[in-house]
C-alpha cells in the first residue's frame, strides 16, 4: 500500500484532548450490553453442566416448558447443523459446540439448555425444572496430564495435519520453528541453564459481563445488540449457527466494558437468538460473574521448558524452548504463537522452539492481550535473569548485547523492519528507576516483551456536513478511547478542529466488514483507514475548489483546512476553507464523503521493556510492588494519555497474573473460584503509581508511524515481577502466580 | 524465482525441504505454487498462514506483490487479543 | 409470589415501584426506574460497579434488597451533576483520561464523592484503600487516583 501521505509534523496528533464519549460515561448514560431494553422483551437464562466431562444421556425440558412464565426452551437441536471438521478449520462447529453442548458436556459450566421467560427471576427458576441425565466420564484439566498416555480423550479426531504420529489425541496442533544448530550453540556456551516453568490460566476479568439483546423472526431477519470486540464476527458466527444469511442479521455493538481479547467471539448471543426465534419475542441474556469465569474464554495454562546457553560476555549462543498450552475442550490454544514470540527480542544464531496445543476439560480459551506471549516471556526472561546473576552481568546490558534490531533474522523466521527494542532498553538504562537504590528486602527485575501486531479487514466512512463538520464511521468497538484517536487523525488530515468531528461505531448494516478490535489493530488499521478516507474527501474538496476557481485540480492543494493554489503559476486565490466548500456542496456536485476499505498489511511488530521493584514479606509471603516503570515503543502516540493508559492497564493485569490470579480446579474438575472474592484481581491499594515512557520509533507501515500498543504491555510483567521477587526473596520462582503460600513454600524449601 | 522459507515443522510435508523455490508475483500465487509443488502443504495453508516479504508480515492478503529476489517466509497465521 | 410496594427517594425525586422480595436494589434501579448508570459487575459486592449512596452511606446496591429501600434517600451516578454542570470529579475524570472502557466509572465516581465528603484531604494511601472496593481492569488505577486527589485539592481551594 502506497504511503504517499506520510507525515511527521503534526497539529492535532500527539495531543490529549477530552474523549468524545467522556460525558456519557461519567454521567451513567452510556449504554453498555446490559443497558438495552425492548418492547415485549423476555429474559433468558442458561443451564450449565456441573460436570467436567459427561455424556448427556437425556434432557427433559417438559416441566420448564409448562412453567407459566416460560415462553421458549432451547437445546442443541434448535441450532443449525454445522458439520464437524478437525482443528481450527472447524471453528464454527467449535463455537456451536461451545455455546450449546452436543453429545457431551466438556467442562464445568458448559451450556446444555436455555430458557426465555417473562422475568429474569422466572427464567432462573425455570432452569431448575429442566432434568438432565448425565453419564459422568473421567476428566483432565492439567496440561501435562492431558498429554499423558492414559489421559481421557476429550474428542477423537480433533487433531490437525501438524501433529506428529504417536501423540495423545488431546494434542491437536503442533508447531516447530527456528534456525541454526542449537546443540552446536550449547557446546559453545560457558553457561547453560535449563528450567521448567508453569503458569495457571487467568481471566481477562473485564468488569462488564457478557450481555446481549436479540431479536429473530422465522423470516430469517434479526437484530442483535451485544457487548463485543467485533460485531461483524458476531454477525457471521451467529448467522452460521442459526442457519440464516449473514446480511439478514444486523448487529450493533454496545459500549463495551472491557474485553482484552475475551469478547472476540460469541457465547450467549446465538442462544439468545435461538430463544428469540422460538418465542418470537426479543430476548435479553446477561451473564452472572460466575458464568463469566466458568464459561467464557480464559487464557491457556502452560508448562514450559526453556534452555539457554550464554558466553561469559553475555552473548546468547543458543536458545531452545518447549511450550505446552492447555486451551480447554477445543483446539485453539496459542502454542504456535507462544513459541514464535518466546525468543523474538533477541538476535540469535541458534534457536529452536516447539509449541503444543492441548485440549482438556476446561472452557475454550480465548485471546487475552498478546495471547501466549506473556507465558513465553516469563520462562525465557527468567532464565536470562538467572544467567545474568550467575555470570555477574547487568541484565539491561545483556539484553542490549543480544537485542534484535532492523535486519536481525527473527527467531520466527523473517528479518525485522525498523523496530524499537534497543530504544526501549536504552531508555530503561537511562531511567532514574533503574539506578535508584533498593531498600533491604527489595529486589529489582526487568524484562523485555514482544508481540506481533495485526492489521485486519477494515472499512471506514467519513461524511462532511454543510457547516464544515465531519462525521466518521468506524467499525472497531472503542475499548480504550479510540474514538478520540480516530478524530485526531481525521482532524490532522482535514485541518478542522478535533471537536468538529463526531466518531460513531457503526453497526453491521451501515458499514462494510471490519475485523475485531484485537491484535492491537484499532489505532493502526482503523486509523490508517480514517486517514485514507479523509484524504479521499480532501481530493473531492480540492476538485470543487478547482472548479470554483476555474483551474485544473492538480493546481490545488490542501493546507490547514483550506484549498490553496499549489503554486504561484496556479493563480492568485485566497485560501478556501473547508466550510466554504461544503456550504453549497449540494449544488456543486453533491454530498462530499470519503471512504476506505482494505486489509492494511503493515502493522509491524512491537517491543517493550519493564522495570519492577518488589518487596517480599518473609513472614507472610506477601509481595508488594513498590515501583513500576513501563517503557514501550508506540511508533507514534496519537493520544498520549490513552497510550499511557494502555501501558498502565497491561502492567496492572500482568501484576495480577504474576501474583494472585489463577483458575483453581478441584479434584472433581469443577472451578473452585468463580467470583471476584476468590479470583482476586489487583485493587487500588495493591498497586503503586505506574510510570510510563513512550518511545517513538515510527512504524514504516503507517502514514503517521503508529504501532499498536494494546497488547505488548502485558508481555513483560510476569517475568519482570518474577525476576524482582526472585531477587528479593533469594529464591527462583518458576511457577505463577507467586501467591503468598507459594512464596512461603519456596522460602522454606530454600532452607 | 523466489525462495520461500518454511517453518521447520513443515519439513515433514515437503520431504525434508525447508526452502522451496517458486515462481510467483503475488502472495496468492505463491501459496498456489507451494501447494502445486508440495500438495501436502494444502493442510497448513488452508488452516491459515501469514507471509513475510522482506520482513513485512502480511497476515492474510493474497494480492500483495512479491518483488523478484525478495526474502519470503511462511509463518503460522497470527491471531490477536 | 406477591410483590412489595416500595416508596423511596432517588436523586431528589420521590419514586415508587413494585418488587419481588428477591430483587436487589440494583435490579430495581436498573429495571424498574431506568437508572442504568449503576452496573452489575459481580453481584457479590466485590467489584463496586453498582456503588450508590443510601442515606449518606456508600453501599453496593447488588447487596441490598429493593424492599430495603423503603423510606430511604438514595443517590446514584445520575444525580452527581448539578443540571448541566458536572461534579468536579466527573469533569476531572474526563480531563485526566481516568477512564478507558468506563464500566467502573459510575461506581468509582460515587465512591470517590463519598470519600471527599468524609475526608477532603486524603493521602494517596487513603484514596487507594477507600477505592479498594471498586475494581477497574483497564487503567491500573494510576490516572483514577491522580484525578481524585487533584479534584480534592481543587475543591479545597475553592471552598
Amino acid at each position: 500500500m502506497a504511503l504517499d501521505d506520510r507525515k511527521s509534523q503534526f497539529t492535532f496528533v500527539g495531543t490529549s484532548p477530552d474523549r468524545p464519549d467522556g460525558l456519557d460515561k461519567v454521567t451513567g448514560r452510556a449504554k453498555y450490553g446490559a443497558d438495552a431494553y425492548a418492547p415485549g422483551m423476555l429474559h433468558g437464562a442458561i443451564l450449565r453442566s456441573p460436570h467436567a466431562h459427561a455424556r448427556i444421556v437425556k434432557i427433559d425440558t417438559s416441566k420448564a416448558e409448562a412453567h407459566k412464565d416460560v415462553k421458549a426452551v432451547v437445546t442443541r437441536a434448535d441450532f443449525a447443523k454445522v458439520p464437524f471438521k478437525p482443528g481450527l478449520e472447524g471453528e464454527f462447529w467449535n463455537v456451536l459446540e461451545n455455546v450449546m453442548a452436543g453429545d457431551k458436556a466438556l467442562y464445568d459450566g458448559h451450556a446444555v439448555a436455555a430458557v426465555a421467560a417473562t422475568s429474569a427471576l422466572s427464567a432462573r427458576d425455570a432452569l431448575k425444572l429442566i432434568d438432565v441425565e448425565y453419564e459422568v466420564l473421567p476428566h483432565v484439566t492439567d496440561v501435562d496430564k492431558a498429554m499423558a498416555p492414559d489421559a481421557p480423550v476429550i474428542r477423537e479426531g480433533a487433531a490437525d495435519y501438524s501433529v506428529p504420529e504417536g501423540m495423545h489425541p488431546n494434542v491437536v496442533r503442533y508447531h516447530e520453528s527456528g534456525h541454526g544448530d542449537v546443540e552446536a550453540g550449547f557446546a559453545e556456551a560457558d553457561l547453560v541453564i535449563e528450567d521448567r516453568f508453569v503458569t495457571e490460566a487467568t481471566h481477562q476479568g473485564y468488569i462488564e459481563p457478557h450481555a446481549c439483546l436479540a431479536s429473530l423472526g422465522n423470516d430469517g431477519k434479526g437484530e442483535l445488540w451485544c457487548t463485543t470486540q467485533g460485531h461483524w464476527i458476531a454477525q457471521k458466527t451467529c448467522a452460521a449457527l442459526l442457519g440464516i444469511e449473514t446480511a439478514q442479521l444486523r448487529v450493533s455493538a454496545s459500549e463495551i466494558g472491557g474485553g482484552f481479547g475475551g469478547k472476540t467471539t460469541v457465547f450467549i448471543e446465538p442462544v439468545a437468538l435461538a430463544l428469540s426465534r422460538k418465542a418470537n419475542r426479543p430476548v435479553k441474556i446477561v451473564m452472572t460473574r460466575s458464568e463469566v469465569f466458568r464459561a467464557t474464554g480464559p487464557t491457556s495454562s502452560a508448562s514450559m521448558d526453556v534452555k539457554i546457553g550464554m558466553k561469559k560476555d553475555g552473548t546468547i549462543s543458543a536458545a531452545q524452548g518447549v511450550f505446552r498450552l492447555q486451551g480447554g475442550a477445543f483446539p485453539g490454544a496459542p502454542g504456535d504463537l507462544t513459541a514464535m514470540c518466546a525468543f523474538a527480542p533477541y538476535n540469535l544464531t541458534n534457536v529452536k522452539q516447539t509449541g503444543y496445543d492441548v485440549m482438556s476439560n476446561r472452557p475454550k480459551q480465548a485471546a487475552y492481550r498478546a495471547p501466549g506471549a506473556p507465558m513465553a516471556a516469563f520462562a525465557v526472561e527468567s532464565v536470562i535473569d538467572e544467567m545474568c546473576n550467575e555470570l555477574g552481568l547487568d541484565p539491561v546490558e545483556v539484553r542490549l548485547k543480544n537485542a534484535a534490531h532492523e535486519g536481525t533474522k527473527a527467531s520466527f523466521g523473517p528479518r525485522y523492519e525498523r523496530i524499537g527494542l534497543v530504544e526501549t532498553l536504552e531508555a530503561a538504562k537511562a531511567h532514574p528507576h533503574y539506578s535508584a537504590p533498593l531498600k533491604p528486602g527489595q529486589g529489582r527485575g526487568i524484562s523485555c516483551g514482544f508481540w506481533f501486531n495485526h492489521g485486519g479487514e477494515t472499512s471506514v466512512s467519513l461524511a462532511l456536513s454543510e457547516d464544515g463538520s465531519a462525521q466518521l464511521m468506524v467499525g472497531t468497538p472503542d475499548i480504550g478511547g479510540s474514538r478520540a484517536s480516530m478524530a485526531l487523525m481525521a482532524a490532522e488530515v482535514l485541518g478542522i478542529p478535533y471537536e468538529n468531528i463526531r466518531v460513531t461505531i457503526a453497526d453491521t448494516a451501515t458499514l462494510g466488514y471490519n475485523d475485531v478490535s484485537h491484535g492491537s489493530r484499532v489505532t493502526y488499521a482503523s486509523g490508517l483507514a480514517t486517514i485514507k478516507a479523509a484524504h479521499h474527501a480532501v481530493e473531492k474538496l480540492c476538485e470543487r475548489a478547482a472548479a470554483k476557481w476555474g483551474i485544473p485540480v492538480d493546481a490545488v492543494k490542501w493546507e490547514n483546512g483550506c484549498a490553496v493554489p499549489s503554486g504561484s503559476n496556479a493563480g492568485d486565490f485566497d485560501p478556501m476553507p473547508l466550510a466554504d466548500i461544503t456550504a453549497d456542496m449540494g449544488s456543486t456536485g453533491g454530498p462530499i464523503s470519503g471512504h476506505f476499505e482494505a486489509t492494511p498489511e503493515g502493522a509491524g511488530v512491537s517491543f517493550g521493556t519493564h522495570i519492577v521493584d518488589a518487596e517480599v514479606d518473609p513472614e507472610t509471603g506477601k509481595t508488594s510492588i513498590t515501583r513500576y516503570t513501563v517503557i514501550q515503543d508506540a511508533g507514534k502516540a496519537i493520544h498520549p494519555s490513552y497510550v499511557e493508559g494502555q501501558f498502565q492497564g497491561g502492567a496492572a493485569q500482568g501484576i495480577g497474573w504474576a501474583l494472585n490470579e489463577e483458575y483453581v480446579y478441584g479434584e472433581d474438575g469443577r472451578l473452585q473460584n468463580s467470583i471476584f472474592l476468590d479470583y482476586r484481581v489487583p485493587v487500588a491499594s495493591d498497586l503503586p503509581m505506574i510510570d510510563t515512557v513512550i518511545v517513538e520509533v515510527p512504524n514504516p507501515g503507517h502514514p503517521f508511524g503508529v504501532r499498536g500498543v494494546g497488547e505488548t504491555g502485558i508481555v513483560p510483567p510476569l517475568a519482570a515481577i518474577a525476576n524482582a521477587v526472585s531477587n528479593a526473596a533469594g529464591v527462583r520462582m518458576r511457577q505463577l502466580p507467586m501467591s503468598p503460600p507459594r512464596i512461603l513454600a519456596a522460602l522454606k524449601g530454600n532452607g | 524465482m523466489v525462495e520461500v522459507h518454511l517453518w521447520s515443522g513443515l519439513r515433514s510435508l515437503t520431504g525434508g525441504q525447508q526452502v522451496v523455490e517458486v515462481q510467483a508475483r503475488t502472495t496468492g500465487e505463491l501459496l498456489r505454487e507451494l501447494v502445486r509443488i508440495h500438495p501436502q502443504l494444502k493442510g497448513p495453508i488452508d488452516a491459515g498462514v501469514s507471509i513475510a516479504v522482506d520482513g513485512r508480515v502480511i497476515a492474510t492478503g493474497l494480492t500483495e506483490p512479491i518483488p523478484e529476489g525478495s526474502e519470503v517466509y511462511l509463518m503460522q497465521r497470527l491471531r490477536g487479543g | 409470589m406477591s410483590k412489595f410496594h416500595v416508596t423511596t427517594q432517588v436523586n431528589g425525586d420521590e419514586v415508587e415501584f413494585l418488587c419481588d422480595p428477591r430483587e436487589t436494589l440494583l435490579d430495581c434501579l436498573r429495571d424498574k426506574l431506568n437508572l442504568t448508570g449503576a452496573k452489575e459487575g459481580c453481584g457479590t459486592g466485590d467489584c463496586g460497579a453498582c456503588s450508590v449512596s443510601v442515606d449518606g452511606r456508600l453501599v453496593c446496591s447488588c447487596l441490598m434488597l429493593g424492599v430495603e429501600a423503603e423510606g430511604k434517600t438514595i443517590e446514584t451516578v445520575e444525580g452527581l451533576a448539578d443540571g448541566e454542570v458536572l461534579h468536579p470529579l466527573q469533569q476531572k475524570f474526563i480531563e485526566r483520561a481516568a477512564l478507558q472502557c468506563g464500566i467502573c466509572t459510575p461506581g468509582i465516581l460515587v465512591a470517590a464523592k463519598a470519600l471527599l465528603e468524609k475526608n477532603p484531604d486524603p493521602t494517596e494511601e487513603e484514596t487507594r484503600y477507600w477505592l479498594a472496593g471498586n475494581l477497574c481492569r483497564c487503567t491500573g488505577y494510576d490516572k483514577i487516583i491522580r484525578a481524585v486527589m487533584e479534584t480534592a485539592a481543587e475543591m479545597r481551594e475553592a471552598s
